[in-house]
């Protein structure tokens, strides 16, 4: 008989409502409030789980976060792996797995691995398997090492919630100083936020001894919490603060246990309280990894909460005080007790039947698969079928940290405390190092007080008041056997000592190089043993050594908290073209481009995409087509200075157009290489419209602003982004204008009234539309922007007068191929982040231009004029031949090797031409025309003729057509 | 997650901003500015340890302003609209 359920008392527990889940397919029963671990503590279920390296069978060590063993993988409601089961309630009907043990804790296959432990010491895996390839052993040691597993194929049938919230004060812990700092600052008249991890308030009150303002301390903390509920301030149980982030951002963590995913919380307080209390640290000594080996005050509470004892024949072993309530409750709840005190004297009373031995530490601990008996340091043997450690207290200074809080070693606490103070932030109770209730409650009153004053009156501790008596334990060096440091990731003295050996001793280093510290539980229990193990390795003191950097997150927070909404379809939304849903009807297969969703060819779902586009792009040619270039951007540029402000941004002087013409031009960045190219229309004397490339039209309205705003000022220019305002609707062919004609949109289509490159207003349906003569197929264009709301109806009768004409609809994949036979360039594909104007053959605006823009300067460097600069060409290639690879390269040879000069950016087959066309960038290209040249793709070499970018109609007859 | 003030919009989070460079990086213009001086401009940044003054964006509004703050500590000293003019 060992840890049993005692048939009264605990005070979290609903005996009226049992509950059953399984654990390791074996049924456990409990109640309702229970956890998963003291459920499987009342079934005296010792192996938990198994340890990451060795397999080695481990128990519960905790009653909290700071769990190191008792992790599970729960499936049912949510799949969620390396679950603390110290924290998480048991619910009926859970599923739950131990964590690297196969088939089960208790059986597990691979716990033979202990045997060996002594040739897998620390960083092993850095030394050995070398030969003939780490990467032949590493997958089958990543299988036999690990901790819980993902289920892959599992994903959330529902989003986590996110919730940005402000108050004046958060309070994170619900303990005594919590609660008080949460009271007072309510009195004050702050909104206060008060935040917990547990499900309960009340922190240690719930298993500690305590009386406040006359009460029982449990009692005081339900009134406390009642007392601000009933105020409006926000209580949030089961949630934890996992950081603090720059500018004193908290995210809080909040779970629900109904099968919701869990909530984020991003939370901007005027002030923060830390109450974070403290975590328990284990003692050095052999084999205190057992099962039944459990912290003191783990034991405690497991059995004020839950009514479970964790053992019949105790041992506490401590250093300090706080021991010595824990050996006083499970004496009275029946055990057989010694309690074992390093310390000679100076300690608190206790009731006689508690056999104590004074000046005494464990030596060792023993037993097979859980605990039987401890050895003293005199040799002296203690049966024991539990052991209850406390090896003094860590103060929880996480989130102190997080907010770059420095810390100061406190040798009377054997701890570190928070030091200096951050702005905006008070630490108080535990975690600032109080340990009697009357100093929690002082330490709640100075982290308030720069509120103001309150109208809540301090509370009182009016019972017994804990001490805060301690003797350091920590690892020594040369100790015999094997002392475990960090239970999580199998780190023992002689892995530490190792690591000080090969000279890894910063404490970062030592931290990296044996994993002590790492995983789920990030060394809560085990990082200050460690540091101070090699600080007495090192003959440093243990601030000497200090800690390893305190990061976010303080509990380990399911990736869906911070993914949010943001997944699938809502992870980069795609913005839409206001014709959509036509085109869809119309057959239309939709891409990405440059984050537009656009119809890529009307061919259908089924169709061949290949012949679809050819298809498109040919009979563009031969009569019209019709082409939804809604994307492109329109952005306004509006004023008296908005003349001599688009000549400064575009390399082509643009003051000189007339109103109602356009003009191609390009944009360069200040490193003179082209940025964006497209049709400036200057509609009247002070407006334009610069029409950028779809995909950069953010960009360019980002940039004409800056410009604006440091250089023009902002009240001479006003820049309007019109793109998502207007659809764009192109008409090109050879019969456009009789197409258009038959539409009647109530202006003149004349050539003398709307040239090529000119801008024209008319109506459609009592809406003004502007059209525009401009062209990226080189066949005469017009493009009609009208609202966007109403071009569903024009469109439809552009379609529908195309009949007559055998107009077709063309996507973006034709159009490629339409501007790739005219050589007309898109940016960012055809040129790269080195291509300067002149590469592209504008040579006019850097010969000639005596007035300022941007990039100028940079177009008269060394590198700007060097002569083997790669130009603008096209290619073609012997008759027969497939089109060119894009990206293929330009070769030349010497010196025995090939050398790369330039690359094919753009390469189709015309349907029209019946033959391949591309575009590349080439060394001195422009002068080679008629040149052949090597072109190598994936080691195959083939050939390809140099001619000019344009391969069709370079008259430009069409355009007039 | 930092807060900076927009002069026109007040504290908002860091990811609604876009950093535009240093203050002060006044532009020479001319096809004749000595290269020293062009590459100075176009690439040299003092990128200091502590305080800085620089040009931000605040996206949700359009506008770019002048902050000052500590790029190690990461306190906000200031921030003032362009004022019309440059940001010298």
């Amino acid at each position: 008989m060992t840890a049993s359920r005692l048939t009264r008392g605990g005070s979290a527990i609903d005996r009226t409502r049992p509950i059953r889940f399984s654990f390791d397919g074996a049924t456990v029963e409990g109640f309702a409030g229970d956890t998963i671990a003291s459920a499987l503590l009342a079934n005296d279920v010792a192996i938990v789980g198994r340890s990451f390296k060795y397999h080695r069978p481990r128990g519960i060590w905790g009653a909290g976060v700071e769990e190191p063993n008792a992790l599970v993988d729960i499936s049912g409601e949510r799949t969620t792996p390396n679950t603390r089961a110290t924290t998480e309630p048991a619910r009926e009907g859970l599923e739950t797995r131990s964590v690297n043990a196969t088939p089960s804790a208790l059986a597990d296959r691979n716990a033979f691995l202990d045997r060996f432990a002594r040739f897998i010491p620390a960083a092993f895996y850095y030394k050995t398997f070398m030969w003939p390839d780490w990467h032949m052993f590493e997958p089958r040691i990543r299988a036999m090492a690990g901790l819980g597993k993902v289920d892959a194929g599992w994903t959330s049938p529902d989003t986590a919630d996110q919730v940005n919230h402000h108050c004046d004060v958060l309070v994170v812990g619900a303990g005594p100083a919590g609660l008080a700092a949460a009271r007072l600052a309510a009195g004050a008249g702050l909104s206060v936020t008060l935040v917990d991890d547990q499900q309960r308030p009340g922190g240690s009150l719930g298993h500690r001894d305590g009386e406040i303002d006359g009460r029982p301390a449990s009692v005081w903390a339900e009134e406390t919490v009642a007392a601000l509920v009933a105020d409006g301030h926000k209580v949030l149980p089961s949630t934890t603060a996992f950081g603090i982030y720059d500018h004193n951002l908290v995210g809080l963590n909040q779970r629900h246990f109904d099968g919701r995913p869990d909530t984020l919380w991003r939370v901007r307080p005027r002030r923060i309280v830390l109450a974070t209390g403290a975590i328990e640290r284990p003692l050095p000594f052999a084999n205190n990894d057992l099962p039944g080996i459990l912290s003191a005050d783990a034991g405690l509470s497991y059995l004020k909460r839950h009514a479970v004892l964790a053992g019949r024949r105790i041992v506490v072993a401590t250093n300090n005080d706080s021991a010595y309530e824990v050996a006083q409750a499970v004496v009275e709840a029946g055990a057989d007790v010694t309690l074992v005190d390093i310390r000679r004297d100076g300690a608190p009373a206790l009731p006689a039947k508690v056999r104590t031995i004074k000046g005494r530490a464990l030596a060792s601990a023993s037993g097979r698969l859980r605990v039987e008996g401890v050895t003293l340091d005199d040799g002296t043997k203690l049966e024991a079928d539990c052991v209850l450690v406390s090896g003094g207290w860590t103060p929880t200074i996480h989130l102190f940290c997080h907010a770059k809080g420095k810390l100061a070693w406190s040798e009377a606490r054997a701890a570190f405390l928070p030091g200096d103070p951050v702005d905006g932030i008070a630490v108080a109770g535990a975690a600032a190092g109080a340990v009697s209730l009357s100093d929690v409650f002082a330490s709640a009153e100075k982290a308030i007080a720069a509120s103001g004053p309150t109208k809540v009156t301090v509370p009182r501790s009016t019972g017994p008041e804990a001490t805060g008596g301690i003797s350091a334990a920590w690892p020594k060096p040369g100790s015999k056997g094997r002392i475990w440091i960090d239970y999580q990731n199998d780190v023992t003295v002689k892995d530490v000592e190792l690591a000080a050996r090969e000279n890894f001793v910063s404490v970062e280093h030592l931290k990296r190089y044996t994993t002590l510290g790492m995983a789920t539980d990030q060394g809560k229990t085990s990082n200050l043993p460690g540091l101070a193990l090699m600080a007495g390795i090192t003959g440093r003191t243990v601030p000497e050594v200090g800690t390893t950097t305190y990061r976010p997150p303080f509990t380990p927070v399911p990736l869906a908290s911070f993914a949010g909404a943001r997944a699938g379809a809502l992870m980069a939304p795609v913005r839409r073209l206001p014709l959509e849903n036509v085109h869809r009807e119309s057959g239309a297969v939709f891409q990405e481009y440059g984050g537009w969703l656009r119809p890529a060819h009307y061919g259908g779902a089924g169709a061949d995409a290949d012949r679809s586009i050819a298809d498109e792009a040919r009979r563009a040619r031969q009569s019209v087509a019709l082409f939804d270039g809604s994307t492109l951007g329109k952005i306004e540029v509006i004023g008296p200075k908005a003349a001599e402000f688009v000549d400064f941004l575009y390399y082509n002087t643009m003051s000189t157009l007339k109103p109602g013409r356009c003009r191609y031009g390009f944009m360069l960045s200040e490193n003179g290489v082209v940025f964006d190219d497209g049709v400036l229309v200057r509609l009247d004397e002070h407006r334009f419209v610069v029409s950028c490339s779809s995909s950069h039209v953010a960009a360019v309205h980002a940039r004409l602003e800056e410009w604006r705003q440091d250089r023009f000022g902002r009240e001479a220019i006003y820049i309007h982004n019109a793109t998502s305002e207007m659809a764009t609707l192109t008409v090109s062919g050879p019969n456009a204008r009789k197409l258009l004609e038959t539409v009647g949109l109530g202006l003149s289509l004349d050539e003398a009234d709307l040239p090529h490159m000119a801008v024209s207003h008319g109506t459609y349906a009592g809406d003004e539309v502007r059209i525009a003569r401009v062209s990226f197929t080189g066949d005469r264009s017009y493009e009609i922007s009208i609202r966007a709301d109403r071009a569903e109806p024009l469109w439809a009768h552009l379609r529908e007068a195309g009949k007559a004409f055998d107009a077709v609809l063309i996507g973006l994949e034709a159009l490629m191929i339409l501007r790739a036979e005219k050589g007309f360039i898109v940016i960012g594909k055809d040129t790269d982040g080195t291509t300067l104007p002149h590469d592209l053959g504008s040579e006019g605006p850097r010969a000639k231009r005596q007035t300022e823009y941007v990039g100028r300067r940079s177009l008269f460097t060394q590198e700007a004029s060097r002569n083997n600069r790669l130009q603008l060409v096209g290619l073609t290639v012997p008759s027969g031949e497939p089109p060119l690879a894009t990206g293929a390269h330009g070769i030349k040879r010497g010196d025995g090797r090939l050398h790369s000069q330039g690359f094919v950016t753009s390469s189709y087959q015309s349907p029209t031409l019946g033959r391949p066309i591309a575009l590349g960038l080439i060394e001195r290209g422009a002068a080679r025309h008629g040149e052949t040249i090597e072109i190598q793709h994936l080691g195959k070499i083939s050939s390809a003729t140099i001619a000019a970018p344009c391969a069709f109609d370079q008259a430009g007859d069409r355009l007039h057509a | 997650m930092q807060l900076f003030p927009c002069p026109f919009c007040g504290p908002r989070d860091e990811t609604e901003f876009h950093y535009g460079g240093d203050a002060g990086n006044a532009r020479p213009d001319g096809a004749d500015v000595p290269v020293d001086r062009w590459t100075n401009y176009l690439y040299l940044r003092s990128n200091p340890k502590g305080a800085a003054r620089e040009v931000w964006v605040h996206m949700n509004c359009g506008e770019f302003f002048v902050m000052e703050r500590d790029t190690l500590t990461h306190k906000v000293l200031s921030s003032a609209d362009l004022g019309g003019g440059h940001a010298a």
